[in-house]
């Protein structure tokens, strides 16, 4: 009898397992119908014409229907969610690899352009993932730290380019004085946007953020007579090594060291540049953090009501961290525009913010390594997959899902304090007894 | 009403109207300096929109708010921003509904209570960015500022635990602890003992107690928990329905037939005298 009574209250498993797979294999159905079912190509008379390909169809509906199957067998009909089997695992891996890291990072782009010296694809991917890393730290001290959510950061990014472009090619000043005026003129820009947002939060600041991105870009693009409109900026002067430019002749660089004179040492030099940007965008957010001004950012994402009762004068606290943030944007933008040596207003559209703040976000908003490791994963991974590139968006996409169920805060969500009352290692005790 | 010689805080004619409805019509009061001073009424008696009116997160509608320092420095806080009233007034608060920094340590939410003077000693973060020593002396003055007040507040323990995992009464506490870090002349608390048990509440009486003693911060103080509220106040105003109905000692209010009246009703033949009082 008690059988009976559990069996219809309760279904056997490889019933409810079934219906699982099932309802499973319906919803892939209805999405691949027209995403694989129906393809459309040129036929023979030239014109396009729908093709069926229902047998690819009936594969990949199988292949769900198995895998919910197996899924629901094995891992029982609990839904794979936070606080899943993989995450204690991973925290705790997390903690005791997490000190090593950084150095290991860090020690391992000081070495990139020696092991790869005659690779020249390597170092200039590895320039990318620098731009993006430095782009997502800066990014980071708005959302990250202040907790303002900024989708339209790219308009910094475009402001500092233009900026070193313009004042490069008119004016022809040197890249070290150019890099500092882009900066700043960002920051100001960054203040500028700061102002009438000031009173807005969440969802409204990020609507009005992403306004401003868009509006640079169009500003960009139409102001033919100053920015060059969608010809963009040609021609913008190379960087010197502190006046030696990279050149084969007598005064260049390779001559007057005794080199052998060849491109890659510009590249090498490029690379060692925003490692070096980088590091100071590191370094000024971690020294912040420690100041009033970082802890009063940190404070205000966590509530900004309780901020101003405390006497803290949140608008100007808002101002800076958008105002740093801006000009670190603005530093990577000039580093750009001197690499590139043309820009152009599609450099820097929307899609350009959300990949920057989705390095951020994945990398767990507030953490330096975590933001550095997703823009690794993230720029290294588009690359690797280029060659599937019909299927790049999708393991992106599956990625991101992934990220999202196992580690909802981003790869590294844990927050180091800055400030200890017993010293580090009196603090460190507790927390691993709060964990067991 | 005019002003006492030694009030700390005089509101005179306070009104704050939102839309049509009247929170708060015509209060005047005085805090006395050194004083706890309470603040009663029923549920919805517009006792939280004062305190938001002197603390500078409502533009009142009409009235005057007067805080003056022991030196003789006086500012009307009505024409402050909320956070200047923090910083040069010297108004310090609690909320009603705990607002600490969860994802910070409770020593972290202390030393971002004293933002102001570490501003100031960190050069606008132009010298601290350089990590000259003036301002890492002023730093550890602060930790040790926080660490004084942890122990007060029996927290000395769990200082660098985030405020968010603390136990309920201890997060009361540790938000008494952040207001009393910004050198408040007066502490406004909202709801101090609400979710305490009677243990916690006796603690908390003895940390009011101590804050003003010791310290020589006056206490401004809402509160349900009449074991709280008579126990320490020095003063007692009861609000209802935006009015002042009593004003005056511990004593005097527990016997006041006002009072009694707004928090346990009347008689039904009271209503009716009254009403017949009135022509209906």
């Amino acid at each position: 009898m008690p059988n009976a009574t559990a069996s219809t209250s309760q279904p056997l498993p490889i019933v409810a397992a079934l219906k699982d797979a099932t309802v499973a294999a319906l919803i892939a159905l209805g999405l691949f119908f027209f995403l694989i079912g129906l393809n459309t190509d040129q036929g023979p008379s030239g014109a396009l014409e729908v093709f069926p390909r229902f047998r690819l169809l009936a594969i990949v509906v199988a292949v769900v229907f198995a895998g919910a199957l197996a899924r629901a067998l094995i891992f029982g009909r609990a839904p794979i969610g936070v606080g899943g089997t993989l995450t204690p695992w991973l925290s705790q891996a997390g903690d005791r690899i997490g000190p090593y890291v950084g150095p290991a990072l860090l020690g391992f782009a000081l070495v990139v352009p020696v092991l790869f010296f005659h690779n020249r694809y390597v170092l200039d991917l590895g320039i990318l993932v620098l731009t993006y890393v430095m782009l997502g730290w800066g990014l980071n001290i708005v959302v990250g730290l202040a907790g303002l959510l900024d989708l339209g950061y790219v308009a910094f990014y475009a402001v500092g380019a233009y900026s070193y472009a313009l004042l490069a090619t008119h004016f022809e000043w040197s890249f070290w004085i150019c890099l500092p005026l882009a900066g700043i003129l960002a920051a100001f820009w960054g203040v500028l946007l700061g102002f009438p947002v000031l009173r807005l939060r969440g969802d409204y600041l990020a609507i009005v953020t992403l306004a401003f991105g868009e509006i640079i870009r169009l500003v960009l693009l139409n102001w033919q007579s100053f920015t060059g409109g969608p010809n963009g900026i040609s021609s913008i002067p190379r960087p010197s090594f502190f006046g030696l430019p990279f050149n084969d002749e007598p005064g260049g660089f390779a001559a007057t060291f005794g080199l052998e004179f060849t491109a890659t040492h510009r590249v090498v030099f490029l690379f060692y540049l925003i490692l070096a940007l980088a590091l100071l965008t590191n370094w000024v957010t971690i020294r912040m953090r420690a100041l009033p001004v970082g802890r009063a950012w940190e404070a205000m994402r966590e509530d900004e009501i309780a901020c101003r009762s405390l006497g803290i004068n949140t608008t100007n606290t808002k101002l800076t961290a958008f105002a740093v943030g801006a000009m670190f944007g603005g530093f990577a933008g000039s580093f750009f525009a001197t690499r590139q040596g043309f820009i152009s207003p599609e450099s820097f559209v929307f899609g350009e913010s959300a990949l920057i703040l989705a390095i951020v976000v994945l990398g767990g908003m507030g953490s330096q390594i975590g933001v550095a490791t997703a823009a690794l994963v993230m720029l290294g991974g588009f690359e690797l997959f280029r060659e599937f590139e019909q299927y790049r968006m999708l393991l992106f996409g599956a990625a991101m899902v992934t990220i999202m169920i196992w580690r909802p805060r981003g790869l590294v969500a844990s927050r180091t304090p800055v400030l200890y009352l017993n010293g580090r290692k009196g603090a460190a005790a507790p927390a691993a007894q709060r964990k067991s | 009403m005019s002003a006492a010689p030694d009030a700390i805080l005089a509101v005179e004619r306070l009104s704050m109207r939102f839309g049509g409805l009247v929170a708060v019509d015509d209060l005047s009061f005085n805090a006395q300096r050194g004083h706890i001073t309470a603040l009663i009424g029923p549920n919805g008696a517009g006792k939280t929109t004062v305190f938001n009116c002197i603390t500078g997160f409502y533009k009142p509608s009409a009235g005057m708010i007067r805080l003056s320092h022991r030196d003789g420095q006086t500012f009307l806080l009505e024409r402050l921003i909320d956070f200047r009233i923090a910083q040069w007034a010297k108004v310090a608060r609690t909320f009603q509904n705990i607002r600490l920094f969860p994802g910070m340590t409770a020593l972290e939410n202390l030393v971002v209570a004293q933002h102001n003077v570490l501003m100031a000693a960190s050069g606008f973060s132009f010298v601290g960015l350089l990590g000259l020593k003036s301002y890492g002396t002023a730093e550890r003055a602060a930790v040790d500022k926080a660490r004084y007040w942890l122990d007060r507040t029996g927290l000395l323990g769990r200082g660098d635990d985030l405020a968010g995992g603390l136990a309920y009464g201890e997060q009361r506490r540790l938000e008494i602890a952040r207001a009393m870090c910004t050198d408040p002349v007066l502490l406004c608390l909202d709801e101090p003992a609400a979710g305490l048990n009677a243990r916690e509440s006796a603690e908390l009486n003895d940390l009011l107690r101590f804050i003003r003693r010791d310290h020589g911060v006056s206490i401004l103080l809402i509160e349900h928990d009449m074991s709280v509220v008579m126990e320490i106040s020095d003063h007692i105003v009861v609000l209802d329905y935006g009015v002042k109905i009593a004003d005056g000692s511990p004593a005097a209010i527990r016997d006041d037939p006002k009072v009694i009246a707004a928090y346990l009703g009347v008689e039904d033949e009271e209503v009716e005298q009254a009403e017949a009082e009135v022509g209906r």
